[in-house]
């Protein structure tokens, strides 16, 4: 292992290592522990311009309530389920398809369909901004959830192939092969033989697509607009707009908008990581 | 994962129909799967991704409001960011931002050096560590622009116990296009360092073992031996955060929307702020700046699908 574990060191490198690890994490994480306190500061610690001192009361049940049940907060998020579950499940249906179509077969435009499907994935959003906005212009979907949905699946494609494709290409093929010679057909080679076991990848690749998607600023500015359709990160900026100036309102709500992908990501850590660093061992 | 070399039960279940088109099928089903699996995500992207950079290359030589006729320009809209300040200015940053981007990389490296041990706990502080990486940029720009405020941001209560300050990071054109990078630097190198810890989890111990006995430590076992076994982690670490820094457009937007002065521009941004904001909707002009930024980012893709390419001959 390296660095040298400190099991291994004197007693007094153990120590104040262990002492560092938490100093390391709050200088780490400052600017967002400076969030979470405004959030559940009292609107007259910051009249009184009392911020960084002791919070004259703790208001953490009347801020979150106001972000609750007082503003378009729970509409936003909603709208952000309602956008990113049916991506997911559109984008990892569609990459468990094409995965399998590139990582099992051999045909002469294998390796060049799979390399536009990668590049694609990593083009700037911007190239595509006018004419996908036109698309969804014409289609009439313009400013509509359904909008949104579509072009994140087939974007999100992109990097879900590249993900299933890998994956397959390292499962045994002899259970392909021997599956062949039973004269499986192919559909049930895909249904029963890769699909159960492409399980763990399609977990990996939920959860990051989950956050990546609900994560989007760009195309929900892009293709929506209003409290109807935003999502949670379209949708915070008007909340601040609204509650200009009042900090501890706002401090709330960015920690609101920002939890779901956070609540994902330790629940489904495993996963995550897995899918993140995909590739980063060989 | 077991390998198993019979299929499982339920997929012989069924014979097929003895159909004219259950023959074709069965005959030909090695060549026609591949398409039939292909097809429903091949066209999805083929719409939304592949056809659309090819129609912002055509749009890129019209004037274009978005709503009324296209006026045919040829090369006019290229011609036009020549001499257009807005534009050297973001490109100018975009490089800025490339450069000082790739910080993330060591930094990444560092923290992930620091944690790769198992005292108790440990499993709690990477998550911690890599947190950042989880939340929305939106929300760590607004967080950042509050840290930065130069009445109650912490940033300057910190500057303020050395005796400096304050600086209103996000107003001064001088300082906004750093402030901005180093606030996309936070989520950036803790996604760095998930990938070197992971990187790290599987260095061989053997080789730090052989490494120990003829005597190197420290820098030298790093440069000499572990780097080398993290080049797969380095390389994808370089990838995502060239492309991180080339698509940078959520904390320009939230924190400054360009200002002061347009000083804190960058290609990504100042393309929609040409094409669809109050600014106006030059769409042919936005187009060309796009296929600007397109060309910069293609010169790493290319460079991408070659090694991708000498993998795939490779193995």
């Amino acid at each position: 292992m390296f660095p040298t574990p400190v099991q291994k060191t004197s007693s007094v490198t153990r120590l104040s290592y262990q002492a560092l690890l938490p100093v390391a994490l709050v200088l780490w994480l400052l600017p967002l522990i400076a969030v979470a306190v405004f959030s559940i500061r009292p609107d007259a610690d910051f009249a009184n311009a009392n911020y960084w001192g002791w919070p004259s009361s703790f208001s953490f049940a009347e801020n979150y309530g106001a972000v609750f049940f007082r503003s378009d907060m729970p509409r936003y998020l909603l709208n952000s389920v309602l956008i990113t579950v049916p991506t997911v499940i559109g984008a990892v249906g569609l990459a468990c398809m094409t995965g399998f179509a590139l990582g099992v077969y051999r045909f002469k435009a294998n390796l060049a369909v799979f390399f536009v499907f990668v590049a694609g994935n990593f083009v700037p959003f911007q190239i595509l901004m006018v004419p996908v906005r036109e698309l969804t212009l014409d289609l009439g979907l313009y400013d509509t959830k359904t909008g949104l949905v579509l072009f994140h699946v087939a974007f999100q494609a992109g990097f879900c192939t590249l993900f299933m494709r890998n994956f397959i290409r390292a499962l045994p093929r002899e259970l392909i092969e021997a599956a062949r010679v039973e004269g499986v057909s192919e559909i049930r080679i895909f249904w029963y033989v890769v699909l159960p076991l492409m399980r763990p990848a399609i977990a990996a690749l939920s959860v990051l697509i989950f956050t990546f998607v609900w994560n989007d600023y760009f195309w929900a500015i892009v293709l929506t607009q209003g409290v109807d359709t935003q999502p949670v990160t379209a949708g915070i900026t008007a909340f601040n707009s609204q509650y200009r100036a009042a900090y501890h309102l706002m401090s709330a709500g960015s920690i609101v908008a920002a939890l779901p992908p956070v609540l994902m990501f330790f629940l489904m850590q495993r996963h995550f990581i897995a899918g993140l660093t995909l590739g980063a061992v060989k | 994962m077991v390998a198993v070399a019979t299929p499982p039960r339920g997929a012989t279940r069924k014979a097929e129909a003895p159909t004219a088109f259950g023959g074709y099928w069965r005959r030909n089903q090695l060549a026609l799967a591949p398409w039939l699996f292909l097809a429903p995500g091949a066209l999805f992207f083929a719409l939304y991704v592949v056809a659309p950079i090819l129609q912002s290359f055509q749009i890129s030589l019209y004037e274009w409001d978005g709503l009324g006729a296209k006026e045919w320009v040829g090369l006019r809209n290229y011609a036009e960011l020549w001499w257009d300040d807005a534009f050297w200015t973001s490109l100018r940053n975009n490089v800025i931002w490339l450069v000082l981007y790739l910080l993330a990389i060591p930094a990444g490296l560092f923290i992930a050096l620091f944690l790769n041990q198992t005292v108790a706990g440990i499993r709690i502080y990477k998550s911690l560590f890599f947190f950042p990486f989880v939340i929305s940029q939106v929300v760590v720009g607004l967080v950042f622009s509050w840290f930065y405020d130069p009445t109650f941001g912490l940033f300057n209560e910190i500057l303020g116990v050395f005796g400096l300050g304050p600086i209103a990071v996000l107003g001064d054109p001088t300082f906004v296009t750093y402030g901005i990078i180093a606030a996309g630097l936070w989520p950036q190198t803790a996604y760095c360092m998930i990938l070197y810890l992971t990187g790290l989890n599987a260095v061989d111990p053997e080789q730090i073992e052989a490494g120990r006995l003829d005597g190197a430590r420290g820098w030298r076992m790093l440069w000499y031996v572990v780097l080398p076994q993290l080049r797969p982690a380095t390389f994808i670490a370089f990838v995502v955060t060239i492309i991180g820094a080339l698509r940078s457009f959520d904390l320009v937007s939230v924190m400054t929307a360009g200002g002061p002065f347009g000083e804190s521009r960058v290609l990504a941004y100042y393309m929609f702020e040409v094409a669809l904001s109050e600014y106006g909707f030059r769409m042919g002009y936005g187009a060309a700046i796009a296929v600007v930024l397109f060309a910069i980012m293609m010169i790493y893709i290319a460079f991408f699908l070659a090694k991708m390419y000498r993998d795939e001959r490779g193995a």
